[in-house]
Order: structure tokens, then sequence, then C-alpha cells
């Protein structure tokens, strides 16, 4: 008997075959890998998409496309697979997963089980959002197309068709998948770091992922919530949104940006995380100002919820309370410029290492403070009223977005790289593709400000002429920037074939946190004694 | 480079220039469209005062990066400091941004008091947004009449001065000088009324009744494009309207009186008993 325990004990340390390791995984670095491919595929998904919106509007008139409603087929597929099944997938899944244990010596996530739904749910939520593609939405044409956002009356009588339903329930999974990682994340956060390991010790990612964490977990219900008013508005006769019924579309909107608004927190405090041990690790010097700046994004996690309304100023609310908006929206803005400022302080006397990871995120901090400025702009609601649904606001979050939040991605792929496969990926490959994307998306997303400012409204098929100049210039940037991804795979495949062994610490003495100090990759089970966290301030 | 760059700035601000025209956008603009109301000049003003404010952040951000990268590479500065904490300076990063804040949002309060708060209105207009059109109505004291403005879809039946996907049948027409209180409203999906020249958008949503208002100092034809997507005609419902003297509005409202249908249902008794 005694002989058949330890044989089943000793076969838990063996990693299982290919189905059960990726299939049945409970270990938080094959999840965390899963997410990563996951991620990746979707979000080659939703950049084709967006190549597709770049061919269609690199002229005036219609090309590419049959009508304006399946253009807006496309624009809602890009908005919706590059927030829930891109970004979200790859920070938040993806790097928490693979690395919030290990950074705080935990051996595994709270509740391994869990964590695998989560992804399931996420990859059958996909699933769902593509079967919505090929179903009847508008009568006669297939696909919703009334933008991530999914307004009513537009999301109701205007699409009849299944094609929104597929498109909810979608939501409903990814939002049920996130709301399980939320919790995954909050109970191992609170209860399983390592003896000495105290809150205010803690990496800056997991500071990160904490907020990220409590921040989907009081969203999410809210989006539940509206979207299921949304359904049975749809089928089952109810008039939640719908005036003749005494319902009031506007009320959607708040719903929505209840939880939309602390969304795009959701996506970029992970990436705020992320850069943080980045530029740590290359200038070889601590974090500067650690608790400001862990505090800053508790700050920006808080304020991030009374600020919604910023993205209805033309829906006419009373002039009271789109001054209390403009308020709140610009208090935001100070935490914000902590970290900026916090992260130069920290290169500043730094004896800095210029890496590919090092270059996309210095490059992050310039160009975030450039989508986070033209924020401060759209924050004041005199402006915003002429900004309001053009291209000004496009070039805003993509600032933000793509060239943040993705860059960070790609910063901490390159960072990560070598931890998580144990294989150098030569650093030029790296370096090229910053620059590829660095002058791709800025020829890409900067002319955007301009066609704003001229007038030029979202999410049209068709313009008139004297946009066309502006338009074919980001046309070309975005064929570039995607061309770089190219680079980024054959980066992979090539540090693969080459097989340069990374060992355990590429990095050198600047890199302090857990995950250094295993093997690269990392064993299959790591921490099975606890790390002991001295008692160093910062 | 530098030399380039200033050439490369002066060209397109030179055709930007060139090309200024009133009412609907140019080619190659880099800035906002010409504003022809107090409200709109208000914007603009406002708008080029935050873009010297953030490009003056940006360009701070920029330089201290470049230093950064110039003095502390590994190669100059072998040797990292280990300061993590600095009172006065992080004070300073905290209270400095506040106090930029506050110059924005003084004169932001001022211009959104001046946008929402309508003065007494010499004309008003109810404007009502269907999937995809727009349709005007004219009240009682000024005719008491209703019409609906359609794209005009044909290139070859656009007037001269009518760009495409800008152009339609009947345009909103309203005398110079005058407040123009609108009344907003959809009847299917929510549309949004936009006039980028009066810095003028309101969403148009069904079962609300949304109002701006513009007074427009200069003469001219101005354009605006729905800014809520509505659907697969969102970009085919245009907004024209066409500001005039007295006298002409006088004229025109005698003619669109005729022309279209009456809002108390007149006309059609009229075409009825025709019939």
């Amino acid at each position: 008997m005694a002989h058949a325990a330890d044989a089943a004990h000793a076969d838990h340390h063996d990693t299982p075959t290919f189905w059960r390791r990726w299939f049945y995984s409970t270990n938080h670095k094959d999840i965390g890998t899963l997410y990563l491919i996951f991620g990746f595929t979707a979000g080659i998904v939703g950049g084709l998409l967006s190549i597709a919106m770049r061919l269609e509007l690199q002229d005036p008139g219609l090309q590419w496309f049959a009508n304006p409603q399946a253009y807006n087929v496309f624009v809602t597929g890009h908005g919706l697979i590059m927030v829930f099944f891109m970004v979200m997938p790859t920070l938040i899944g993806g790097f928490g997963n693979w690395f919030i244990p290990i950074m705080i010596g935990a051996p595994d996530m709270a509740f391994p089980r869990m964590n695998n739904i989560s992804f399931w749910l996420t990859v059958s939520a996909f699933a769902l959002m593509l079967c919505s593609l090929f179903v009847e939405g508008a009568p006669g044409s297939l696909g919703f197309g009334g933008g991530w956002t999914v307004y009513p009356p537009l999301s109701t009588t205007g699409h009849p068709g299944p094609a929104l339903d597929f498109g909810i329930l979608a939501l409903h999974l990814a939002g049920a998948a996130s709301i399980l990682g939320a919790i995954n994340f909050i109970t191992t956060i609170l209860n399983m770091r390592a003896p000495g390991m105290t809150l205010h010790k803690m990496p800056l990612f997991a500071w990160a992922m904490l907020v990220t964490a409590f921040l989907l977990l009081l969203s999410l219900p809210v989006l539940a919530g509206a979207i299921t008013m949304l359904l049975t508005d749809r089928n089952f006769g109810t008039t939640f949104f719908e005036p003749s019924g005494g319902g009031d579309p506007v009320l959607y909107q708040h719903l929505f940006w209840f939880f939309g608004h602390p969304e795009v927190y959701i996506m970029i405090l992970p990436a705020f995380g992320i850069v943080s041990h980045i530029i740590s690790t290359f200038s070889r010097k601590p974090i500067f100002g650690y608790l400001g700046m862990a505090y800053a994004m508790v700050a920006i996690g808080v304020v991030g919820f009374v600020v919604w309304a910023h993205h209805m100023y033309t829906v006419g609310l009373s002039l009271q309370t789109q001054a209390y908006f403009v308020f709140a929206t610009m208090v935001i803005a100070v935490p914000t410029g902590v970290k900026i400022f916090s992260w130069l302080a920290t290169m500043w006397g730094g004896s800095i290492r210029f890496t590919a990871a090092m270059y996309w995120s210095v490059g992050f901090i310039f160009l975030f403070t450039v989508g986070g400025v033209t924020g401060v702009v759209l924050a004041n609601a005199p402006v915003d009223r002429y900004m309001h649904d053009t291209y000004y606001v496009v070039a805003h979050f993509h600032y933000v977005l793509s060239l943040g939040a993705v860059f960070i991605i790609f910063a901490g792929m390159y960072y990560w790289f070598p931890k998580i496969t144990g294989y150098i990926m030569p650093e030029w490959i790296g370096k090229l593709h910053f620059w590829v994307a660095f002058i791709g998306s800025n020829v890409l997303f900067f002319p955007m400000h301009f066609l704003g400012l001229s007038g030029m409204p979202r999410r049209y098929a068709d313009y008139p002429d004297a946009f066309a100049g502006w338009n074919l210039v980001s046309s070309i940037g975005g064929y570039i920037f995607f061309a770089g991804l190219f680079i980024f795979i054959f980066g992979v495949v090539y540090a693969f074939v080459r097989k340069e062994q990374a060992g355990a610490n590429p990095w050198g003495e600047g890199a302090t946190t857990l995950e250094w100090t295993l093997s690269s990759p990392p064993p299959y089970h790591q921490f099975e004694t606890l790390p002991r966290i001295a008692d160093t301030g910062h | 480079m530098t030399a380039l760059s200033t050439a490369a700035v002066a060209f397109v601000l030179g055709i930007s220039a060139a090309w200024a025209g009133t009412g609907q956008p140019t080619p190659w603009e880099t800035g906002m469209q010409e504003m022809v109301t107090e409200v709109g000049q208000g914007v603009a003003n406002f708008h080029t005062y935050l873009v010297w404010l953030i490009a003056a952040v940006c360009l701070f951000v920029l330089a201290l990066i470049l230093v950064i990268v110039v003095r502390f590479n590994e190669r100059k500065h072998p040797v990292p400091s280990r300061t993590t904490h600095n009172t006065l300076l992080e004070v300073g990063w905290t209270i400095i941004p506040v106090l930029i804040l506050v110059a924005i949002a003084i004169p932001s309060f001022r211009l959104l008091r001046l946008q929402l708060v309508p003065p007494q209105a010499d004309v008003v207009v109810k404007v009502t947004g269907y999937s995809w059109y727009w349709g005007y109505e004219y009240p009682e004291d000024q005719g008491g009449f209703r019409f609906d403005s359609n794209m005009i879809t044909e290139t070859s039946a656009l007037k001269p001065d009518q760009p495409r996907l800008l152009g339609v049948d009947n345009a909103m027409v309203v005398p110079v000088g005058k407040v123009v209180l609108l009344q907003v409203t959809a009847a299917d999906v929510i549309h949004a009324f936009a006039l980028p020249s009066f810095a003028v958008k309101i969403d148009a949503i069904p079962g609300r009744l949304n109002q701006t208002w513009f007074k427009a100092d200069k003469e001219g034809v101005y354009y605006g494009q729905c800014s809520e997507l509505c659907g697969n005609g969102h970009p085919y419902m245009p907004i024209e309207i066409r500001v005039v003297s007295e006298q002409q509005y006088a004229a025109w409202l005698a003619e669109a009186k005729e022309r279209y249908a009456a809002t108390d249902g007149s006309s059609l008794l009229k075409l009825a008993t025709a019939q």
C-alpha cells in the first residue's frame, strides 16, 4: 500500500501526457502558455479584420465591402476580439497566470481547476463570437454591426437576427471566465504570498493584477446585467431600453460604461505592472517610489469607477452632470502622471541596458504619454462635443491600447521569452520588430488625430473625398505595423530552432523578482519549499 | 533634419491654409474646421490652448527620455545609483499636474456653460433622425411645415458646391446671426446630429427630446454627418445647413410653405381633396 502511494506521489511530479497536460491542465504555467497562444491567435484574427478595414478606408468609395453594414460587422468584431480575446487573455490570463504565483513565491494558483475552466470558457466564448459572424444580424446580412458598445435600439430592433444573441452569450461566457479568473487572482495574491512577503513588498505586477482583479470582479457583473436586459428585450418582450414601454436607451449606456470605463484600466493596469519590472531590471535599479506606484494604481482603479459618463457627453446630460464628469476624469491624470514620472525617475541614474524589451518599454512610456494627454483633451466636455465619435477618439484609444497595452504585450514577450521557453531570442529581432512597429503604428494612428479634427466620424465605410489623404497614410502605416508581426513570429521560430539556452537569469543583477531564481523554463512544480523573503525595505 | 521637418510642417500648414474652405473638411487638414459661431470659436481657441499644453508635456517627457538614453546607458554610466525616493520630486510631480489641470478646468467650465445654457431662441427647428435621413420641422411661427433631407446619391445630381456624401436634396435653411434652437430626437435607432463648424453635436435618441443651439455669424453652406453608429446607412445621412440673410430666409420660408407638407396635416387634406 505504502509503495503504491509513493508511486502515485512520484507520478504527480511527472509531466502528464499531451492530452492531459494541455486539455485538463491545472498547472498555472501551462494554462498561462495556453492563454498566450490563444491571445496571439485571436490577435491575428482581430488584426486581419483591421487590415480589411484599412484596405477599405485606403480610398474613398466602397471597394472591398459590399455595403457599410458588412464593414461595421468587421469594426465590431475587431473591437470585441481585441478587447476580450487578445489583450485580456494575454496580459491577465497569459502573463498573470505565468508569473503571479512565481513572483509571490506560491507553488500554483489558489484554485487550479477553476483556472482551467476560466481558460476553456474563454475559448468557448471566442467560438460563439466567431459563430456570430456567420449568422444573420440585421435583416439580410450576416453578423452584428452595432459596434463593441452594442447600443440599443440598434442592437435590439436594428438587428433582429440571432447574430447578437451569439454575441451576448459569448460576452457572458467571457465575462464568467474573467470573474472566475479574478476570484482566483485575488485569493492567490491575498493568501498565498511566500513567508515574509507583505503586501508592501509585493512586486508591482502583483499589485497591478490585484487591482485589475478587483476591477473585473466589480465591473463585469454590471455588464452581465446590461446584456442580459438586452437579451430579454430582444427575445422575451421586456422593454428595459425601449421608450415605448417606458424604458430608456440611455440607461443601457450608463450600465455599459460603468463596466466599459473600468475595462480600459483592466487592459492597461497589468501593462503598468510589467513595464515597471522591465524598466527596473534593465536600469539595474529598484523601482522609484514603489509605494506611490502601487497606490497610484489603486487610485486609478477607484477613480476609474466614477468617470464613466465622459463617454456620453453628447447624450444630453445636464450641465452639472457634465461638469462633474469633466472634473472626475481629469483627476485620473494625476496618478497616471505619477506613474510616468516614476518610471522616468527609475531610469534616471540607472545603468541602462537597451534590450529589445527595454526598447518597447521606453517606446511605451512616450506613446502612452501622447495617448494620455489627448485623453485630457477629450475629458473636457466642450471640446469633446467636437471630437466625440470622430477619428480623434479612435486615435486616442489606439495610442493608449494599441501603442500602450500591445507594446507592453510585446515588451513582456521579449522580457519573459527566455523564462517561458528556456531559449534566448537574439536581441536584434525584438529591436527590428520594435522599429517597424513604432514607425508603423505612428504612421497608422497619428494622422487619425487630423482626421478627427477635420471632422471625420468613426465607423464610416465611405467618407467625403477630403479625408482621402490622411486615410491613405494611415492605411500604409497599418500594413507596416502588421508586417512587424512576421518578425516576431520569425523570432520565436528562430529561437526554437537555435535552442540557445537562457540559463536561470539572462538579464543579470537588475532582475530581482522571484521568477529569475528558478531555472528556465521553471520546473513543472516550483517552490515545494516556500522561499523566504528577506526584510529589504524599498 | 530640422530644416526638413520645418519645411514639411510649413508645407502641410500651407496646404491647409490654401484649402481652408468653410463648412466642410479640406484635404490634408490638420486642425479643426473653420468655426462660424461664438461657441465654435471658443472651442477652437480652447483646443489651441490645450494643444500647446499637451505638446509641452509630451516634449518634456520626450526630452527626459532622450537625456536618459544619452546619459544613463550602461556604457556612459556603468554604476547605477540606488536612489528610490525623493519626497520633493514626488510632491512636485503630483502638485504641478494638479495646477495644470486647474488651469484647464477653469476655461473648460466657462465654455461648457456657454454651450449648454441656450439664449432666447429666434428660430426653433425640430430635427428627427431616421434610418437613414434627417427630417426637419419648422413650427407654426415659421410657417409650420416639415420635410425630409436625403443624401444625393448620384454624383451627377450634386450642385457644383456640394461634395460627395455631404450634399443633400433639401437642406435646412436658417437666418444668419439668429439664435437657432434645435430640438433633436430619433424615430428608430440612435443617431447624432453634428455640425463641426458650429461645434454642435447632440444625440438623437428615440423617446427623448434633446436640445442644442447655435448662432451662425457667417452666411454659407455648412456640412455635418451622422455621428452615432446607426446601421447600414450611417455614412449616408449627412446634414447640410444653409445660413442665409434675413431676406433670403423670408423668401425661402414662403417657398418652403408651398413646397413642403404642413405640420398640421392640412396639405395632406388639400392633396386628398384634389384627388
